[in-house]
């Protein structure tokens, strides 16, 4: 603990008035952008899909602001100033992830759905309780990243302005979930979106500068960085090296693995990622902003790298750790020290604007999951399994149809047709609205009562829940032509309430001294995260369900899922 | 917003050589520029082979339903006569040999690549459990094993974005978009 570095970076009041200012420009001009764009186009398209009109390269940064949230830009940072090389290892399966996005899900799903995720199942299985158990699990996800994230908000914030009151986080949290229910009930997807792509371009252009700054002052010399890091880490060479927070037991090494396996096939689960892909106009279009994705959020995972071990090199582990347990920190510290350290105006000035790319980052992703989530209750629980009786669907089917029929035969009888499914669809929307408005109720009540809980873990099993009930099914609707309504919905219900119950009983939730209930121990489950046996039985149930399955899979539903999924003929 | 100029359509266009036609058929079902699209479709060995296949249809099904679908727009009797109809149609194009060849070459292609990459990344993660000594090898300066493997994992996945964006716009898009066209004429 030698730490022979300079600064005491005990937070004093001047730069946190600076970083004050620029969060209510940040949401200045956020709710600007949201009242502007929001006034374009009221219809279901434009609230769920921003219109479809969004560039590969606008979506591909959206997708990165999506993806990369606080716990990635300040927690992953933070890991490695802390731990090293296992921070890094936890970095990588957040990006390897987009390979199964870019090459199994994300040119079908544009394809072949409109809305959501249970859009794709809807195609071929033509059940209601598709729908719902896919609507449901989706819900559950959302909700559950956006715990996620408003806990880490409320905590960061505060940490952020200086003040680590009780008050100033469960006002922030209200706050943060106010904000996001004004974006999306007022703007849609387009306003997420363009809410998304200038948060990606501040994180992006931040990270980068912070990155230049230090390889600078290292005169470009990497080693010499590593070598520091190890120096002013505490932990000396073994900073370097795998094992300083993963390899205490043999259990923590298999839960790690449960978390990367998590990581790794959640991704392509993610409902608010999914839906991102209805906001181009082609498949080809999806792949190109997939790519998009993956060279940012690359990019962005190796700035993190050489930021946390920058954290750790000038400002040592022991000070990143005394001002936040978690780490969350370190690279807001970084930025007071590479602008020229506490009290010089480069240093606050830098500070400040680190910090307030953060809280652009926490308002945009809480945005993105507020949206997802609704649609998903909107379209999927409410319009497709709740309202529509059996026959709707059918009668769906057929006015798109009379719709093609009657635009080409009699352009006139179009007009006289639309009213039908606009009115519906209208009506989806305001149902749309109001669920934005509850669950960001929902999720500020949730996270006022689970600001305890470890922010990585809450994300870990965000990731878990939906490789296991997501992707499953997700990847047996695309790929496998024998697979039923049925196998499906054994294949929702399989992952999720695994993943659930063998959380309630880890020792997360009792048993150990950061559980939810410390005081008691019901645990009998050794790992916090799930991923290793809830995955596996996903897939394993939708197996079961379809070979059980009283009736056949439909040939003729598969075919023109798979015509449609690989040629784009009737996309959306 | 500096950013709102550049959401304009007409760049989007401008970047996606087939966002045109498709941006139309999203707006509203319009006919003109499929039809346009059709000769352009370079898969003669497509045609011979759906069009033996769907030709009965018509003859077999639609008499009644394109006599009746036009008058009786705003009705619902039409309905399993279209719905079979397109279902006929989507299983003749499933079976046609040029969807076959697309299928092929998108099965062969993904599907071994990503049982490679997931179980390249899987024993990554692993060998940390596995082998830490392994790992702890040091290889050159301050980088050891651990080291070399994470940031080799960064290449191979912009590697194997490269390689799987190229397969697809070389041996995929094409094929796949002027059967898109020629399906939704039929479905017409």
């Amino acid at each position: 603990m030698t730490t022979a570095t300079p600064p005491p970076v005990a937070p004093t009041g001047d730069h946190h008035s600076l970083a004050i200012v620029l969060f209510a420009v940040v949401v200045l001009v956020t709710l600007g952008v949201t009242l502007w764009v929001g006034r374009r186009g009221n219809a279901a398209e434009d609230f769920y899909a921003g219109g479809r009109d969004f560039t590969p390269l606008q979506n591909g940064f959206a997708l990165s602001g999506d993806y990369l949230s606080a716990a990635s830009f300040l927690g992953v940072a933070g890991l490695i100033a802390l731990y090293g090389y296992d921070g890094v290892l936890y970095s990588i399966g957040f990006l390897v992830a987009w390979l199964v996005v870019l090459m199994l899900v994300a040119e079908l799903v544009r394809n072949a759905g409109r809305y959501t995720l249970a859009d794709v199942l809807a195609l071929r299985l033509r059940r209601r309780r598709v729908r719902a158990a896919a609507g449901g699990a989706s819900v559950v996800v959302t909700l559950l990243y956006l715990v996620a994230q408003m806990v880490g908000a409320g905590s960061l914030v505060a940490l952020l302005l200086g003040t680590n009151s009780p008050h100033a986080r469960t006002w922030t949290i209200i706050a943060v979930g106010a904000l996001m229910v004004v974006y999306v009930t007022i703007g849609g997807m387009r306003a997420t979106t363009w809410i998304q792509i200038i948060k990606a371009v501040l994180l992006t252009a931040g990270s980068v500068l912070l990155t230049v700054l230090l390889v600078v002052r290292f005169h470009g010399d990497l080693g010499e960085l590593m070598r520091q890091a190890a120096q002013h880490s505490g932990a000396g060479h073994r900073y370097l090296e795998p094992g300083l927070k993963y390899g205490a037991s043999f259990t923590s090494r298999l839960d790690f693995f449960s978390l990367g396996l998590a990581l790794v096939l959640g991704t392509a689960g993610l409902p608010h990622i999914l839906s991102r892909f209805y906001t181009v106009p082609t498949a080809r279009a999806a792949r190109r902003s997939t790519m998009w994705a993956i060279g940012l959020v690359g990019g962005f995972y190796l700035m993190a790298i050489a930021l946390g071990l920058g954290a750790t090199a000038l400002v040592g582990s022991a000070e990143v750790r005394h001002a936040n347990s978690a780490g969350n920190t370190a690279v807001p510290l970084l930025a007071l020290v590479l602008g020229g350290g506490n009290g010089s105006t480069g240093g606050v000035v830098l500070f400040a604007l680190i910090s307030a790319i953060a809280f652009a980052t926490i308002l945009a992703v809480v945005a993105g999951l507020t949206l997802a989530s609704s649609a998903a209750f909107a379209h999927d629980i409410w319009a497709g399994a709740w309202r529509n009786r059996p026959r709707r669907e059918r009668a769906r089917s057929l006015r798109d149809r009379l719709r093609r029929r009657s635009a080409e035969a009699l352009p006139a009888a179009r007009s006289a047709d639309e009213p039908g499914p606009g009115a519906a669809e209208q009506q989806e929307v305001v149902v749309a609205r109001i669920a934005a408005g509850g669950i960001g109720a929902a999720a500020i009540v949730i996270s006022l009562y689970a600001q305890q809980l470890n922010v990585a873990f809450l994300v870990g099993l965000a990731f878990a829940v939906a490789a296991s009930s997501n992707l499953p099914v997700l990847l047996y609707t695309l790929f496998w032509s024998r697979f039923t309504a049925r196998g499906a919905v054994w294949s929702v219900y399989g992952g999720l309430v695994p993943a659930m119950v063998l959380v309630f009983f880890s020792p997360v939730v009792s048993g150990s001294k950061a559980a939810l209930f410390p005081g008691v121990d019901f645990h009998w489950f050794p790992l916090e995260n799930p991923g290793i046996i809830s995955i596996p039985l996903g897939f394993l149930a939708g197996w079961i369900g379809t070979v059980t399955s009283p009736e056949p899979a439909d040939a003729d539903r598969f075919a023109e899922l798979e015509v449609r999924a690989l040629t784009g003929a009737g996309a959306a | 917003m500096p950013q709102q100029q550049t959401s304009s359509p007409g760049q989007g266009q401008r970047f996606d050589w087939w966002a045109a036609p498709a941006a139309a058929s999203a707006s509203e079902e319009v006919a003109v520029p499929r039809r346009t699209a059709v000769p352009a479709q370079p898969m003669p060995t497509r045609t011979a082979a759906a069009q033996p296949a769907a030709a009965p249809e018509p003859v077999a099904a639609p008499p009644a339903v394109s006599a009746a679908a036009p008058a009786v727009v705003p009705q619902e009797p039409p309905a399993p006569a279209s719905a079979t109809d397109s279902t006929e149609v989507y299983r003749a194009v499933q079976a046609s040999a040029a969807f076959q060849d697309i299928r092929r070459s998108y099965r062969l292609f993904v599907l071994p690549i990503a049982g490679v990459f997931l179980s390249w990344y899987l024993m990554y993660v692993a060998a940390q459990a596995a082998a830490p000594a392994l790992m702890r090898t040091r290889v050159a300066g301050p980088f050891n094993v651990a080291w070399l493997l994470g940031l080799s994992q960064f290449l191979s996945t912009f590697l194997l974005t490269w390689l799987y964006a190229r397969n697809a716009r070389t041996k995929r898009d094409r094929a796949a978009l002027g059967l898109r066209w020629d399906t939704q004429d039929q479905l017409r």
